[in-house]
């Protein structure tokens, strides 16, 4: 049982919930960067929630099946079609054998996810499916999804059609978009106004946008405290003796335009981070469009601690609504 | 040496031993991290050692932050008492200097470098007080290095020289960072060599690139069937210098599956190092050349 790719789309890889344990190697933790969106898809067709699903942005594939299944796509706002007849997003829809899934223009967010019954049954690298492009790993031979492709599912049990995502469980983010920031890290090397400034100027997503980070523009640059370069950071004051990076962290390199690193990211390098964006909101940001103008927001820990405590209680709801 | 906590968001703990690179921040950092390893904290998912510094990813709804950075400092203390005794093994890396295929690289990122009229090599040469670029690359590849870090992206090693403070070859990274690299590409930047284990984006200057498979994701390579990645911190590697046809041929090798990279095990005391620096260097290289 597999789906042959017709059209690949934009840029659409196969991604689960992630690879943990080897970072410390230079090999991230890759998985969907909209994770909640990603458990969402798995539920609605009853997959278990980590399941390789396909990650889509902007634009989505064109799928045809070589057998009968059931397809639910969550996330961004792309409208999926079976056999040119429109199906409702964040909702169970069933796929004939022969028929052809495609995709309609994006109206909302960046990334979808298609979960099929079975799930996408890849072989399982460190653990796990996740395409990690540049280490060549996971996925389709290590790359992107192309013309042509077989992609394998697994066991499914199809016949969950209907079931749907309540509207107040789904996530996307405002415009303007809000991150939360829990400053650290290399805080200290930043002047007090231009501390000040990161989190009172309106930065614009900037079309470098990927799976390994986020790029932000429009904001005032930043000045370093004045201090001599410590030995083997390199001189410029946006440079530190390389170290590990946070998921999350938010570095800044020559003091111009901030970079959130994401689920692709490098491991560790030499520019300095300001702190890292709160667990709770990374899922938003595989779904800010180029543009998209984003506030940053100050946090404390402890209000971290509460936006995850009411992330993990969604989470919760929706997988008794999809029990 | 000062130690500073701080949170990564609320799923790290990031500790660095020094602000500035030195073999006794890294040691620190390294039993520090292997304690945390020991501890085996409830709640703890990934410990990454980096060069004078390293990062415990935990789980916050397991353990609250507050108690995991209490957890992780109060093994400070025995990390300090830790031995500074290594028992490692010393590879030798053959290095073509100025190659063509980074020479290409770096004359279309020309822009982005701090001396647009030079290569990185001529940069690197003349920064660090050397007459010529010959000098340079004897200078780096005559002593051994340390690897002092593995990361950035897919076991990518960050080497550091086992030279005096005052030679060690100090160098800038890209002033905005590259979008290519060629794969195996021996780079440098601030006081750390690396060699890019993947084509992709870099920072580094870059002086020259090895016919050595670092990373092989299909396990495919003789001596890379046990794990997909080389190396590990605490490695130690000797440069050698080698022109074009020597690279033609051990890339053959390399790629008919002929090849096994010359490593041999050692031992690494920091005490006896920072005792005597070329007596301790001419043991390691006298144990890399034995048989």
């Amino acid at each position: 049982m597999s789906v042959k790719v017709v059209n690949p789309g934009l840029f659409t890889t196969i991604q689960d919930l992630g690879r943990p344990g080897y970072f410390h190697l230079g090999i991230p933790i890759s998985g969907g960067m909209d994770r909640l969106a990603v458990r969402a898809a798995n539920l609605l067709v009853g997959n278990d929630e980590g399941a390789a699903v396909l990650e889509s942005a902007f634009m989505g594939p064109t799928l045809e099946f070589e057998s009968d299944a059931t397809v639910a796509v969550t996330g961004a706002d792309i409208p999926p079609k079976v056999d040119g007849e429109e199906q409702p997003t964040w909702t169970a829809f069933k796929v004939k054998a022969g028929q052809v899934v495609s995709f309609d223009y994006l109206r909302a967010g960046a990334r979808a996810y298609i979960a099929i019954s079975g799930g996408i049954a890849v072989p399982s690298y460190l653990g796990s499916r996740s395409t990690y492009l540049i280490g060549a790993l996971g996925g389709v031979d290590g790359r992107a999804v192309g013309i042509g492709d077989m992609l394998p599912l697994g066991d499914g049990k199809p016949g969950r059609e209907g079931r749907s995502v309540p509207e107040k469980l789904r996530r996307l983010p405002g415009n303007p978009a809000e991150l939360r920031v829990l400053p650290g890290l290399y805080w200290r090397l930043l002047t007090e106004e231009a501390g000040r400034n990161f989190f009172e100027d309106e930065w614009k997503v900037a079309p470098e946008a990927d799976r390994m980070g986020v790029r932000f523009r429009g904001g005032r640059e930043m000045s370093f405290v004045e201090r001599e370069q410590p030995f083997g950071a390199g001189s410029d004051p946006s440079n530190i003796v390389d170290g590990c990076y946070s998921y999350g962290s938010v570095q800044v390199p020559g003091g111009k335009e901030p970079i959130v690193l994401h689920r692709d990211a490098v491991s560790g390098g030499g520019y300095f981070t300001l702190g890292a964006v709160i667990s709770a909101d990374m899922d938003l940001i595989g779904q800010l469009q180029p543009h998209t103008p984003t506030r940053f927001v100050p946090v404390t820990m402890d209000e971290a601690l509460t936006a995850r405590a009411d992330r993990t209680r969604l989470y919760q709801e929706l997988k008794k609504e999809l029990a | 040496m000062k130690t500073r906590y701080s949170f990564g968001g609320d799923e790290h703990v990031f500790v660095e031993m020094d602000e500035e690179m030195s073999l006794e921040a890294f040691f620190k950092a390294l039993s520090m991290s292997n304690a945390v390893r020991d501890a085996a904290i409830d709640g703890v998912t990934e410990i990454c050692p980096a060069n004078a510094s390293f990062q415990v990813k935990f789980d916050p709804d397991r353990i609250k932050p507050d108690d995991m950075m209490a957890e992780i400092k109060a093994l400070e203390s025995h990390a300090e008492k830790a031995e500074k005794r290594l028992k490692t093994r010393i590879v030798e890396f053959p290095v073509y200097y100025q190659d063509p295929w980074t020479h290409e690289t770096l004359m279309r990122f020309r822009d982005r470098h701090q001396d647009p009229n030079g290569s990185d090599l001529d940069y690197a040469a003349r920064i660090n007080g050397f007459d010529t670029v010959a000098d340079f690359i004897t200078a780096h590849h005559s002593a051994p290095w340390f690897v002092s870090m593995v990361g950035f992206v897919s076991g990518l090693p960050f080497l550091y020289q086992l030279v005096e403070r005052k030679k060690q070859l100090e160098v800038p990274k890209y002033v905005r960072p590259r979008t290519d690299t060629p794969k195996q590409t021996v780079g440098y930047g601030g006081c750390f060599s690396c060699i890019y284990s993947v084509r992709g984006a870099g920072g580094y200057q870059m002086f020259g690139i090895t016919p050595v498979t670092i990373f092989d994701p299909k396990q495919e390579t003789s001596y890379l069937k046990d794990f997909m990645v080389f190396f590990k911190p605490g490695d130690i590697v000797k440069f050698s210098p080698i022109d074009r046809d020597e690279y033609d041929s051990i890339l053959a090798e390399v790629e008919a599956n002929r090849f096994t990279p010359k490593i041999k095990e050692v031992e690494f005391d920091l005490e006896a190092f920072e005792a005597d620096h070329d007596g301790t260097n001419a043991k390691l290289m006298g144990a890399l050349n034995v048989g």
